[in-house]
């Protein structure tokens, strides 16, 4: 399936990153050899193969409800590039 | 102009499950404690961290999907649904995509005395998301966030687009809730977000089959503003179609303020959530008898219960359904009845002075004197006439202050019932002769007299004299 630029500024967009008109047409190029490699898969046949929907051998893990002690606010909060009264502040959200 | 069109309502119901910690990590879910104490690597999503699955959530999930009828997945997985916004640490949501863990079952709901089948396309376990405080005064500052109900454990119990009016949305929103409190798995609290409601809304021609272009409403926050909000939004579609225009697909806030629904500006394209198996939790199986075994717990719901209450105890389906609206309300009422057995008496005492009192006093009914076994005795003193019903409201509300017996709140008080005849003539002819004129109007054929010398017996009684008797005496008298 042949990718457009109007592909790659859709995923620029859901990512929030932008691209300059250079950029675009960079990663337009590598996306799409890195499809045509991925591609290569469609030549065996899965007829017979159940799809894969997760790496993992493992079952039914679980965690009791118990409480464990949450961490130090101050050292959270520390992380954050600004804070105040305890809360994170992040730039205004308005809907 | 409103029966031209016909409204479809799905509504979907996020209940907060009553487990002691989060979903995926060991944090505490109490409400109310002070911003950003009951975080931790996990839910604050820092990298290098696992989630590890809660198993009270599943048990607490899988009881509320058999309770809605459902099929219980044997095998289930989470899902990463992917967006950005601050409240949302990862910048992806722990939910279910399409293996949810309870799929197609259905309630019955009564309303306007017929049962109705609702179809619950699924209900599914999911992360809550963090709490986003702006400065109305100043929107251009920055936003708090407060990320303590990250990670709370939620259920979404979404239903098919089977309703057709606000009043059906309604009454479908008080059912679930009462089967969610029947079942203990949520508390069920609107104004600390643990019962969440969004509905999908569109309307179309009587007849027509196909469904017309439906919007989201979010921002409920009541039963009364779901009602308020769904009526607004079938009048609004209705009005645009009429004017030839057209309902566009979008996500709509309700504004209580207001009274009206409107558009949340939509980024273009940002419904795009990319879900993906989440490959940070394995596969859960359930096996059949862990499932039988949960079956086994489920208690009588909501909507057997009343069928219950208006068969066997003869109640109207009014009553009945208020009896049985909470759980604790219900076994009140049956445990009384065990005692004393006429149910509509006890009905009346229940939804009557009990409730009044228990709004009055701000009380529960669990932490109420007045216990089942308490009012059935008062209910006996009435019907032996031992007290009159006027002493038996005082009563109730000694009862209700004190705890005592109603047996020796009577005797203490002298409020034994006067049904000696000697006794009580002498009150009668002590009426009759200070009421010269309430006498004259009776036997002058004005029957409502009565009513007057009565009240005068019983006052001088002091509520104490068998009304019965009195009446009858002074109408012997008089005649």
């Amino acid at each position: 399936m042949p990718l457009s630029k109007k592909d790659i500024e859709y995923t620029s967009t859901l990512a929030h990153v932008q691209l300059s008109e250079k950029e675009k047409t960079l990663y337009l190029g590598q996306l799409e050899s890195i499809l045509k490699y991925i591609e290569k898969l469609n030549e065996l046949d899965t007829t017979n193969v159940l799809p894969m929907d997760h790496v993992l051998d493992l079952e039914n893990v679980f965690r009791k409800d118990e409480i464990k002690p949450s961490v130090n606010r101050d050292q959270v909060l520390n992380q954050a590039p600004k804070q105040q009264d305890g809360f994170f502040l992040v730039p205004p959200v308005i809907e | 102009m409103e029966q031209k069109y016909e409204p479809v309502i799905g509504l979907e119901v996020h209940a907060q499950l009553k487990t002691k910690t989060k979903i995926f990590c060991g944090c505490s879910t109490v409400f109310g404690q002070e911003q950003n104490t009951s975080v931790c690597p996990v839910c604050l999503g820092l990298p290098g961290t696992l989630p590890v699955l809660n198993e009270k959530v599943v048990e607490l999930g899988v009881k509320t999907g058999l309770a809605f009828n459902c099929h219980i997945a044997g095998q289930f997985k989470f899902d990463r649904k992917n967006y950005f916004y601050p409240d949302l640490p990862k910048a992806y949501q722990i939910s279910q995509f399409d293996k949810p863990l309870c799929y197609e079952g259905s309630i019955e709901i009564h309303v306007n005395g017929e049962d109705r089948k609702i179809e619950i396309v699924r209900a599914h376990l999911e992360e809550d998301a963090g709490k986003l405080l702006h400065d109305e005064q100043n929107r251009m500052s920055d936003s708090c966030v407060d990320y303590n109900r990250t990670g709370t454990p939620l259920l979404e119990i979404v239903s098919g687009p089977d309703l057709r009016s606000a009043e059906e949305a309604h009454a479908y929103l008080s059912c679930v809730k009462s089967i969610l409190k029947y079942l203990e798995v949520s508390d069920c609290n609107m104004q600390e977000g643990s019962l969440r409601c969004d509905a999908n809304i569109s309307v179309r021609l009587v007849g027509q089959d196909k469904l017309g272009v439906k919007t989201e409403i979010k921002n409920m926050n009541s039963f009364k503003a779901v009602e308020k909000a769904i009526n607004y939004e079938i009048k609004r579609q209705i009005e645009l179609i009429e004017n030839g225009e057209k309902v566009v697909q979008e996500t709509r806030l309700w504004n209580a303020d207001e009274g009206k629904t409107r558009s949340m500006r939509s980024k273009e394209e940002a419904h795009d959530y990319r879900y993906f198996p989440e490959p940070d939790l394995p596969y859960m199986r359930l096996d059949g008898a862990f499932i039988e075994r949960l079956k086994a717990t489920l208690p009588e719901l909501p909507h057997a219960r009343f069928q219950r209450f208006v068969r066997d105890f003869k109640l109207s389906e009014y009553d009945a359904s208020v009896l049985t609206a909470e759980k604790d309300i219900a076994e009140y009422f049956e445990t009384c009845v065990s005692i004393f057995s006429d149910a509509k008496t006890v009905s009346n005492w229940v939804m009557g002075d009990l409730m009044k009192a228990l709004n009055e006093g701000n009380k529960s009914l669990s932490d109420n004197l007045v216990t089942p076994g308490r009012l059935a005795e008062l209910l006996g003193l009435v019907k032996d006439q031992t007290i009159s019903l006027r002493s038996a409201k005082v009563v109730f509300g000694e009862i209700f202050l004190t705890g005592k017996s109603a047996k020796s709140i009577v005797d203490e008080k002298g409020l034994v019932q006067i049904s000696d005849t000697s006794a009580l003539e002498k009150i009668v002819d002590d009426v009759i002769k200070k009421n010269p004129k309430s006498v004259a109007d009776f036997k002058g054929g004005q029957t409502k007299a009565i009513s007057f010398l009565m009240g005068q017996a019983m006052k001088m009684s002091q509520g104490k004299a068998n009304p019965k008797l009195v009446n009858e005496m002074i109408k012997n008298k008089l005649s």
